[in-house]
C-alpha cells in the first residue's frame, strides 16, 4: 500500500542523472568531430575515429541518449504528477530504463565499428531496431496505462504532447526501419537493406527524419515546457485555447513537411510542393507553443532577473521561436536553392538542438533534480547562472558561424563568371570554411564546459542527499 | 499516378488545410458557462492551471495568411495530385530547361569562338587558359588534382608522358569518349617466384639498379611467354593505341615499389576515365583539351 501512496521517482532519478552523463558523452563526441573538420588529421588514420563513424555516434547520442533520457525522466515524472497516481508498474519502469541504456551502449559499440543501416538518425541496425521497438512498447504501456488510471478528470496539455510523441515515434520507427537482413541473401547477420526502392526510400527516410525533429525534438520537449515553465514561473499557462489549436495543427501539419529535405531531387514536383506549403503552415502552430510559454511569464517577468532556471527556459523558447521561423523559411524552394547542402542546415539544426532542446532540458533538470532528492534547490544557483551564460555564448558562436559559413558556401557554389564557368572550385569553398569551423569548435567547447559545470552542480546536490519519496497529494477540484 | 490516388492526395491535402481553419474557428467560439477571458479554466493538475485567454490576433492572422498562401500556391504550382498548376511550372521542364536555355544563349557563343580555333592556338590564349583552368578545377581536379599532377591510379597530366597520346586530337578523344585502361590479372598463370622475377625485369627496364640480375633474366623470359609483349611491346615501351604504359621511363601510375608492381601483375588494374561528350558537349571539351594540352607544353 505504501507504493500506492507515493510516486515512483526512482526511474525519474535514473533517467535524470543519465541525461547529464549522456549529454557530456554526446557533446564531447560533437566537439571531437567539430575539431576534425578544422584539423582533419585528428582522425589519426584510425577507421573508428573517422568523422563518418563518429558523426552518427554524436547525433544518436545527443538526440536519443541525452534528449531521450531527458524525455523519459520528465514524461514519467509529469505523467505521475499531473495524473496524481503512481506509474502502473515499477518493474516495467525499470525495464524501460535498463533497456534504453542497453540500446545506447550497443549504439556506442556498433557505430564506431561501421555497423550502420546508413539512414540518417536511424542508423541502428535491425537487431537493435527490434530492441528499440520492445522498449518503446513497454514505455507506451507505462505512460498510457498511467494516464488511464489517473485521478484527475482532465488530461494536462503536457501529456497530449508526450502522448503524440510516443505514438508517432513508434509509427516512424517501424515504417522507416523496415529492412531485410542481408543474411537472407548470404551476407552478414549484422547488416540490412531497406525494403523501399530509390526515391521512395528517400521520401520515407525524410518523412521519418523530419518527424523525428517534429515529434521527438519538438512535440515532446513542448510537453516538458508545458510543465516546467508554468511551474517555475508560478503562473497559470497563458492560453488553454491556444494550446488546443497549436497542438492539433502542429501534429497534423508536421506529418507533411518531410519532402522539403528533398527539394530539387528525383522526388516528384507535387510532393516537393506539398512539403513546402505544409512547412509554411507549420510556422503559426510552432509559434503557438512559444507564445504560450513566454506569455505564461507575463506578470512575473521580474523573476527572470533572479531565477537562472527560468532564464534557461525562456531563452530556450526564444531559440525555439527563432528556429521554427528559420525552418519554414528554408523550406521555401527559392531559399532552399541557396541553403541546401550547406552549413546553414547544420546551424539551423543546432539552433534547435542546442538552443531549444538542450536548454529546455537543462532548465527543467535544474528544477527537477532537487525535487527528486528532497532538496530545496540546486547546490549552487550561481553555477546555474554561469552555465547559462557559458552555454548561451557557445550556442551563439555555433549558430552564427554556421550561418555565415553556410551562406558563404551557397554563394560560392553558385557564383558564375561571365563566361559561364564556376568562379570557385569546390575545394576553394572548403578552404573558406576553416575560420568558421574554428569558431564552431569554440562554441561546442563552451557548451561542453557548461555540461561539466552542470555535472559538478548535480553531484554536489545529490551526493549525500536521500532519495525523495513524495506522497501523492489529493486532487484539487 | 492513377485518378484514385490523385483524388486521395487532393482530398487529404485540402482536408488538412481546411481542418486547420475549422480548428481555429471552433476554438475561438465562446461557449455558455465557460470561464471569462483572463480567468483560469478551473482545471488543476499538480497545482498547475490554465488561463482562458483568446488566441493572439496577430498570430491568428499569421496562421490565416499561411493557409491562404498555401491554397494560392497549390492553384499556381503542381501539388494537388495530377493537377499541374495554372502556371505550367515544372522543375525539369520550365525551370531547369529555361535556365539551361538561357545559359546556352549567353555562353555558347564564347565556347563556339574557341571551338573554331585549333587546339594549339586556344592553348596559347590567356582568356581561354583561365576558362580552361576553372573548368578543370570543377570537372577534373577530383581525380587528377588541382595541380593536374595526378595521384595513384590517376595520371599526371602536367608531365608530357601520355598513356593514350598527347597530341591535341588524342587528348580531345580521351576527354570526349573516355578511356578504359585494363591490365589483366596474372595470378593464375604466374607463381610467386615468377611474379618476383617479372617485377625485377620490369624494374630493370627503367634502369633501376636494385633489380636482381638472375631474376631479371628469368623475368625477361616470362615477359615474353606470358604475353606481356602483346600490349607493352617486346621492348617494353608500351602502346598508346591500347593505352598500355611505357615500362621503360620510370613513370609509374600505381606506384614503383616491387610489391606494388607485383600487385599490379598479379591482380591487374582497371583505370577508368569517364566520357564527357554528353555531359559537357564538344565545344567545352575542345577548350578543356586545349588547357590540358597546354599544361605539358611549358617545358
Amino acid at each position: 500500500m505504501q507504493n500506492q501512496q507515493t510516486y515512483n521517482y526512482k526511474v525519474v532519478r535514473q533517467f535524470a542523472i543519465m541525461t547529464v552523463v549522456w549529454g557530456i558523452v554526446g557533446m564531447l563526441v560533437g566537439v571531437i568531430i567539430a575539431a576534425q573538420l578544422r584539423w582533419p588529421e585528428l582522425n589519426f588514420d584510425t577507421p573508428w575515429l573517422t568523422f563518418s563513424r563518429l558523426r552518427p555516434l554524436h547525433t544518436n547520442a545527443v538526440i536519443f541518449a541525452f534528449g531521450g533520457s531527458a524525455l523519459f525522466a520528465t514524461s514519467l515524472y509529469i505523467v505521475q504528477r499531473t495524473c496524481h497516481v503512481r506509474l502502473i508498474s515499477d518493474k516495467l519502469a525499470a525495464f524501460v530504463f535498463w533497456g534504453w541504456q542497453l540500446i545506447i551502449v550497443l549504439a556506442a559499440i556498433t557505430f564506431p565499428l561501421g555497423i550502420t543501416s546508413s539512414k540518417e538518425y536511424a542508423e541502428l541496425e535491425w537487431p537493435i531496431d527490434l530492441l528499440v521497438t520492445v522498449v518503446w512498447v513497454a514505455y507506451a504501456i507505462l505512460f498510457f496505462g498511467t494516464i488511464m488510471k489517473r485521478k484527475t478528470p482532465h488530461i494536462y496539455v503536457a501529456l497530449w504532447f508526450f502522448g503524440a510523441y510516443i505514438l508517432t515515434i513508434a509509427l516512424l520507427h517501424l515504417v522507416n526501419n523496415a529492412e531485410l537482413p542481408i543474411a537472407l541473401y548470404g551476407g552478414s547477420w549484422l547488416q540490412s537493406y531497406s525494403v523501399y526502392p530509390g526515391a521512395i526510400d528517400a521520401m520515407v527516410q525524410w518523412w521519418y527524419g523530419h518527424n523525428a525533429v517534429g515529434f521527438f525534438l519538438t512535440a515532446a520537449f513542448l510537453g516538458m515546457m508545458y510543465y516546467f515553465v508554468p511551474m517555475q514561473a508560478g503562473r497559470p499557462v497563458y492560453s488553454y485555447r491556444l494550446s488546443v489549436v497549436h497542438f492539433w495543427a502542429l501534429i497534423s501539419t508536421y506529418m507533411w513537411a518531410g519532402p522539403h529535405h528533398l527539394h530539387y531531387t528525383a522526388l516528384p514536383d507535387w510532393t516537393q510542393s506539398l512539403g513546402m506549403v505544409f512547412s509554411l503552415i507549420l510556422l503559426a502552430p510552432s509559434w503557438g507553443g512559444m507564445i504560450n510559454g513566454i506569455m505564461t511569464l507575463s506578470g512575473a517577468w521580474h523573476k527572470l532577473r533572479t531565477d537562472p532556471i527560468l532564464r534557461f527556459l525562456i531563452v530556450s523558447l526564444s531559440f525555439y521561436g527563432m528556429s521554427t521561423f528559420e525552418g519554414p523559411m528554408m523550406a521555401i524552394k527559392t531559399v532552399n536553392e541557396l541553403s541546401h547542402y550547406t552549413d546553414w542546415t547544420v546551424g539551423h539544426v543546432h539552433s534547435g538542438a542546442l538552443g531549444w532542446v538542450a536548454m529546455v532540458s537543462i532548465g527543467s533538470l535544474y528544477a527537477l533534480i532537487p525535487k527528486l532528492f528532497g532538496r530545496d534547490g540546486m547546490y549552487s544557483s550561481k553555477l546555474i547562472d554561469v552555465h547559462f551564460w557559458v552555454m548561451t555564448i557557445g550556442v551563439v558562436f555555433y549558430i552564427a558561424s554556421m550561418w555565415i559559413s553556410g551562406v558563404l558556401q551557397g554563394l560560392m557554389w553558385r557564383a558564375v563568371n561571365a563566361d559561364g564557368t564556376l568562379t570557385y572550385s569546390f575545394v576553394e569553398s572548403v578552404e573558406a570554411m576553416y575560420p568558421f569551423y574554428f569558431v564552431r569548435f569554440l562554441g561546442g567547447v563552451l557548451v561542453l564546459v557548461g555540461m561539466f559545470i552542470m555535472a559538478y552542480n548535480v553531484w554536489k546536490t545529490v551526493a549525500d542527499a536521500k532519495p525523495a519519496n513524495d506522497a501523492i497529494p489529493a486532487v484539487a477540484h | 499516378m492513377s485518378g484514385f490516388w490523385s483524388g486521395w492526395i487532393i482530398l487529404i491535402t485540402l482536408g488538412n488545410i481546411l481542418a486547420c481553419y475549422w480548428l481555429v474557428r471552433w476554438t475561438t467560439k465562446k461557449r455558455p458557462g465557460e470561464a471569462a477571458t483572463g480567468d483560469v479554466t478551473g482545471h488543476k493538475w499538480d497545482g498547475l492551471q490554465e488561463f482562458n485567454n483568446p488566441l493572439p490576433r496577430w498570430w491568428l492572422w499569421l496562421f490565416y495568411f499561411t493557409l491562404i498562401f498555401s491554397l494560392v500556391y497549390l492553384v499556381l504550382f503542381p501539388g494537388l495530385g495530377t493537377f499541374k498548376g495554372v502556371l505550367g511550372w515544372s522543375s525539369q521542364g520550365s525551370q531547369y530547361g529555361a535556365e539551361m536555355e538561357r545559359a546556352a544563349q549567353t555562353y555558347d557563343p564564347i565556347f563556339k569562338k574557341y571551338a573554331a580555333m585549333p587546339i594549339e592556338q586556344v592553348a596559347a590564349d590567356e582568356e581561354a587558359k583561365g576558362m580552361g583552368r576553372r573548368m578543370f578545377l570543377s570537372y577534373c581536379s577530383q581525380c587528377h588534382g588541382s595541380d593536374a599532377e595526378g595521384a595513384k591510379g590517376f595520371p599526371n597530366l602536367a608531365d608530357n608522358d601520355w598513356l593514350y597520346g598527347g597530341a591535341p586530337d588524342q587528348i580531345k578523344q580521351t576527354i570526349m569518349a573516355g578511356r578504359q585502361g585494363v591490365m589483366p590479372p596474372h595470378k593464375d598463370r604466374v607463381d610467386a617466384a615468377g611474379l618476383d622475377a617479372l617485377a625485377n625485369y620490369v624494374m630493370s627496364l627503367s634502369g633501376r639498379k636494385e633489380a636482381d640480375a638472375a631474376k631479371v633474366a628469368q623475368g625477361q623470359q616470362l615477359f615474353t611467354s606470358n604475353g606481356c609483349i602483346a600490349c607493352h611491346g617486346a621492348d617494353g615501351k608500351g602502346n598508346q593505341a591500347l593505352g598500355a604504359p611505357n615500362l621503360t621511363d620510370n613513370t609509374w601510375l600505381y606506384g614503383s615499389s616491387a610489391d606494388t608492381i607485383k600487385e599490379t601483375i598479379a591482380n591487374g588494374r582497371n583505370g577508368q576515365m569517364p566520357a564527357h561528350a554528353d555531359f559537357l558537349g564538344a565545344d567545352k571539351v575542345h577548350l578543356l583539351s586545349a588547357y590540358v594540352y597546354g599544361l605539358s607544353q611549358k617545358k
